[in-house]
């Protein structure tokens, strides 16, 4: 990672009860037994995570692990109970109020699991309210707020109301919002678990779209495993409030922590996430033209199955690395033993 | 809990099957017979022991708490002030700034605008046409719903104008116009406060309660003192009255929010004024708006009541018919009430529906286009007001052609006197010898420490310390404050009304949500039943029946009746479908299904509907202390009559505390009842 840090956190805890505040100035940092025994639940546990500018940052876990209480976190919705929340390089936890609300006017958008748009305004006014609220001119709100009903394809819907809508056009609408004042950092909770299968392939295909066009620092909450794999450059998997592994897709399949991390990546289409990048080997010299090394194996394994002898993999400066065989990209298929 | 459920249990090892009489049900019967016996022969028992302070409390033990409140009254409206300004400065602003509206309002839709004073006054511009007013009506009931509100909404006004009652109507109607917008914006801001600062929910919360619980009589009195006797007073006391359920909804509406539109408002960076105004209120429109029309629902029912301390219009009208007894009279004055309160209601229940919806109104047209109805309405209103004075029938309704059916009334009542004179007479007598009356001396005859002892332990079996604590402390006071008796008598005619009620209230629930049809013909009795003002159900009762406790008792369980329909049909309606079924395939026949899974399953509900019963039932109570009974009611009244504060407020106070007491054991048994069925979590 050479890219800038954009966000990151560094030992956020939140508990919750009555004696959480108490357990937490005799302890810093306490136990799974001393929260237990002192009747508190820990939402989010000693969560430290940094993300780089323009990354696609996925925060993945069951109902109950406690992502969508660390985005809150992270987005200040909620507040910590120790640790701190760095944005830009500043603490976020210590801004004013009138600070914060600067920092969200201008700098941060949200997109929600149940789309929480308002129901009694328009599609363009759901759109155009983070702007109106800032009290930006009528002319340019609405110039604003056809460009980003154009970008996600609702041109011509402005004037519905959002009970009008289905279920993806409404995210549609939620995700325009939260793009409406520009913003770097984007929060993204669970936004497509509330739509249908199909639904959901075609909005996550659709956010990969915009997000080539417009390099923003994403923060992605989604308790689909597939999901997570399919759109992000790193994972962190949660579990009981504590982030239990941080890696890109690859590396969990390849070197999962926990085995809980490695039950969620049995059921996944191997050859979609690993790279011929991990199945070189530098001791094999092919023929034919090179592959290049951050292909994924699904797209380039008829080619190597087809091929007579081991193709060559050329990395990103067009060296020859090493070459791969068809045997291991079989392993990949058909899933025995370790893809290694 | 635990240990209970170990010691069932165990009992249905040992025993082989479940025994029926557990040591707990037996201690429970063995209390209830106990207490039942020294309701009737406490009285001698205490004699025999020569220990009459155990069912009369001696008066020596009581703490003067009237005496008390009426010299600090005295003081606060004569005495108190700060610096320069007293008390009673601050109490005549407040007067000027509700009476400038309410005269406007009242010269508009009643009496005209006049210039000068007394013989010499001139009108400037007469109140606006009756049929104006009609077409707006009509207008605002197509733009909330649709042409069939429409038509209700006209036929009632052409009802209040046809039988002579407009002008009455309109001066009730000026004083609703300015009481809700009142106590419906207080309430807002009231309620979005309580929801801003959850301390001042908690300090609200019994502050509500209280002013939900206490009669209105009781306040009355004070709010004389203070601002004196008139359309004003009547105002404060109707707001006062009208307002607690709007902040109550608006609490609960904006904490209903969705939280993710609560975070959405957050994120977009909205001030916390605009979270408020521009997130949280709109999106909760629509439950905010019932709230709207609780207001106005409850401002009517304070009609007539706030027509003692000097509102004009219908109230005074029934009032000053029941005091001289004009049957006819006051029954078409009560009808117009319920009339124009069903116009009232209907239409603001569908613009509250229609709140949450979208505009139909396209954008883009003219202002006329947009806005058509007013138009018209406004057209209608100045064209009456200029051909008026060639006209006069468009002005006022002409006289000559109001119909009058008082008579017709009178007569009904008379010929049901005389010829039925007999059987009421034997109803009456009946239900007094075999169920009002023991019922009545076992209240009496129950020693004072035995009777609170028992609360304290329902209470406590209950809900736990603190509502045994509540309990003890609530007829603690009342006992210290000498009202004892009275509060027994209140308990028995509220008790006997609220058990006649349920008897015939819950199975007119279940028959309501078995049958379709049924059901419909019982939703529009009820809805009917709970438009109605609560004086209005004193009016047919007493020519029937005259004055007593019997007359008080019909006329509290025609009023109290609604909610006990209301809440055991929506519980039998709302069992689940999957019990249904499996009760089904176990083989039940249709009462089975009804006895051991229906009723068991909605008893819950049923609870609360009952516990809605005695709150109406205790409210309705002082009302009928126009009809002559003996108990709290009465005291109040007599307070009233004769404006005495302390006696009032204490006496209002003690009401307030038995229906707290009700309310919160009953809500902890259908909570307790709730854990059970394991629709509720215990925490």
């Amino acid at each position: 990672m050479t890219r800038p840090i954009k966000l990151s956190c560094r030992n956020v805890w939140k508990l919750y009860g009555a004696n959480a505040d108490q357990l937490l100035h005799k302890s810093p940092s306490p136990t799974d037994a001393e929260i237990r025994a002192a009747g508190v639940i820990g939402a989010v546990r000693d969560a430290s995570i940094d993300i780089a500018d323009g990354e696609i940052f996925v925060i993945m876990g069951l109902s109950g692990s406690g992502k969508s209480t660390l985005v809150r976190c992270l987005a200040r919705l909620i507040e910590s109970s120790r640790g701190q929340v760095l944005f830009e390089g500043s603490d976020l936890l210590q801004a004013s109020d009138r600070e914060m609300i600067e920092i969200r006017r201008h700098k941060m958008g949200m997109v929600f699991q149940h789309f929480a748009l308002l129901p009694h305004l328009t599609v363009l006014q759901n759109i155009i309210f983070p702007l109106t609220v800032q009290g930006v001119g009528a002319q340019e709100t609405n110039t604003r707020g056809r460009e980003v009903l154009e970008l996600v394809g609702l041109t011509g819907r402005e004037d519905y109301y959002p009970r009008e809508l289905s279920g993806g056009q409404q995210q549609r609408v939620g995700i325009a919002r939260s793009l409406v004042t520009e913003p770097d950092l984007w929060f993204l909770d669970e936004p497509f678990s509330a739509l249908d299968p199909l639904i959901r392939r075609e909005m996550q295909d659709e956010f990969l779209r915009l997000q080539a066009r417009l390099h923003k620092t994403i923060v992605f909450i989604t308790h689909d495993f597939d999901e997570a794999v399919r759109l992000a450059d790193r994972i962190a998997v949660m579990k009981d409030g504590e982030i239990i592994q941080v890696a890109t897709p690859q590396e969990l399949l390849l070197r999962p922590a926990t085995d809980y991390v490695a039950e969620f990546t049995r059921h996944i289409p191997r050859d979609k996430v690993l790279t011929v990048g991990a199945l070189v080997d530098a001791n094999l010299t092919g023929s034919g033209a090179a592959i290049m090394a951050d292909a994924r194996v699904a797209d380039v394994a008829e080619r190597i199955i087809a091929a007579d002898t081991a193709v060559p993999v050329a990395d990103v400066d067009g060296r020859i690395v090493g070459a791969v065989d068809r045997v291991a990209v079989a392993r990949v298929l058909f899933g025995t033993g370790s893809a290694t | 809990m635990t240990q209970r459920v170990a010691n069932r249990h165990a009992f249905s090892v040992n025993g082989g099957a479940v025994r029926w009489l557990t040591p707990r049900r037996a201690m429970t019967l063995g209390l209830i017979a106990l207490t039942l016996v020294l309701g009737k022969y406490g009285g001698d028992l205490a004699k025999a022991l020569d220990m009459r302070w155990l069912v009369k409390f001696p008066s020596a033990w009581t703490v003067p708490f009237k005496s008390q409140i009426t010299v600090a009254m005295k003081w606060l409206v004569e005495d108190a002030h700060v610096g320069p300004l007293a008390f009673t400065d601050l109490t005549r602003a407040i007067a000027w700034l509700i009476e400038q509206p309410y005269q406007f309002m009242v010269s508009f839709l009643a009496k005209g605008f006049w210039a000068g004073q007394g013989a010499a006054a001139t009108e400037i511009l007469p109140a606006a046409s009756w049929i104006a007013v009609i077409v707006a009506v009509i207008a605002l009931g197509h733009y909330c719903r649709d042409w069939g509100l429409a038509t209700l909404a006209g036929g009632c006004f052409l009802y209040l104008a046809a039988f002579g009652q407009w002008d009455s109507a309109m001066v009730t109607l000026a004083s609703v116009a300015i009481a809700v917008p009142i106590g419906a914006g207080g309430g807002l801001l009231v309620g979005i406060w309580a929801y801003r600062h959850p301390v001042g929910e908690r300090i609200l919360s019994p502050m509500l309660d209280l002013m939900q619980t206490v009669p209105v009589f009781a306040y009355l009195v004070p709010i004389l003192f203070m601002f004196g006797f008139g359309p004003v007073s009547a105002l404060i006391a109707t707001i006062i009255y009208a307002t607690p359920p709007m902040i109550r909804v608006t609490t609960l509406a904006l904490k209903g929010v969705d939280p993710e539109i609560v975070d959405f408002g957050r994120m977009a960076g909205t001030t916390p004024r605009q979270l408020i105004w521009r997130v949280l209120v709109p999106s909760a429109a629509k439950s905010i708006m019932i709230g709207v029309n609780q207001v106005i629902m409850l401002t009517l029912n304070m009609v007539i009541i706030a027509s003692m301390i000097g509102a004009g219009g219908l109230g005074f009208d029934v009032l000053a018919a029941l005091r001289r007894l004009d049957i006819g009279a006051g029954f078409e004055a009560g009808l117009a009430i319920v009339v124009l309160a069903i116009a009232v209601d209907r239409i603001s229940q569908a613009f509250a529906q229609q709140a949450g919806q979208a505009p139909t109104v396209p954008a883009g047209q003219g202002w006329i286009r947009r806005h058509r109805r007013m138009v018209l309405v406004l057209v209608v209103l100045v064209v009456a007001w200029l051909l008026g004075r060639l006209v006069p029938a468009l002005k006022d309704y002409p006289e000559a052609q109001t119909l009058t059916t008082g008579a017709f009334w009178s007569e009904v009542v008379r010929y049901l006197n005389i010829n039925y004179f007999d059987s009421f007479e034997a109803i009456k007598v009946a239900f007094l010898t075999w169920f009002m009356l023991p019922v009545k001396q076992m209240a009496l005859g129950i020693p004072w420490p035995w009777a609170i002892a028992m609360l304290v332990l329902l209470g406590w079996r209950a809900g736990g310390a603190r509502l045994a604590v509540l309990c003890g402390t609530l007829s603690g006071l009342i006992l210290l404050a000498g009202l004892w008796p009275k509060a027994m008598i209140t308990v028995y005619l509220c008790g006997a009304s609220v058990i006649l009620a349920t008897v015939i209230g819950v199975p007119l629930g279940v028959v309501a949500a078995l049958s379709r049809r049924g059901g419909q013909v019982i939703g529009v009795v009820i809805d009917t039943l709970q438009t109605l003002p609560s004086f209005v159900y004193l009016i047919p009762v007493v020519m029937l029946f005259r004055v007593g406790d019997f007359t008080a008792m019909v006329a509290i369980v025609l009023y109290a009746l609604a909610p006990a329909v209301r809440y055991a049909a929506h519980g039998v309606r709302n069992v689940s479908q999957d019990l249904i079924e499996a009760g089904t395939v176990s083989g039940c026949s249709k009462w089975q299904l009804l006895r051991l899974i229906r009723l068991p399953m909605a008893l819950p509900e049923i609870l609360l509907g009952i516990n809605q019963t005695i709150m109406l039932a205790l409210s309705m109570l002082v009302i009928t202390a126009l009809v002559g009974t003996r108990d709290l009611g009465q005291e109040v009244y007599i307070a009233l009559t004769k404006a005495d504060t302390g006696r009032g407020l204490v006496a209002g106070l003690a009401i307030a505390f038995i229906a707290i007491i009700a309310d919160r054991l009953v809500s902890a048994a259908a909570r307790g009842a709730r854990i059970r069925f394991g629709l509720e979590s215990p925490s």
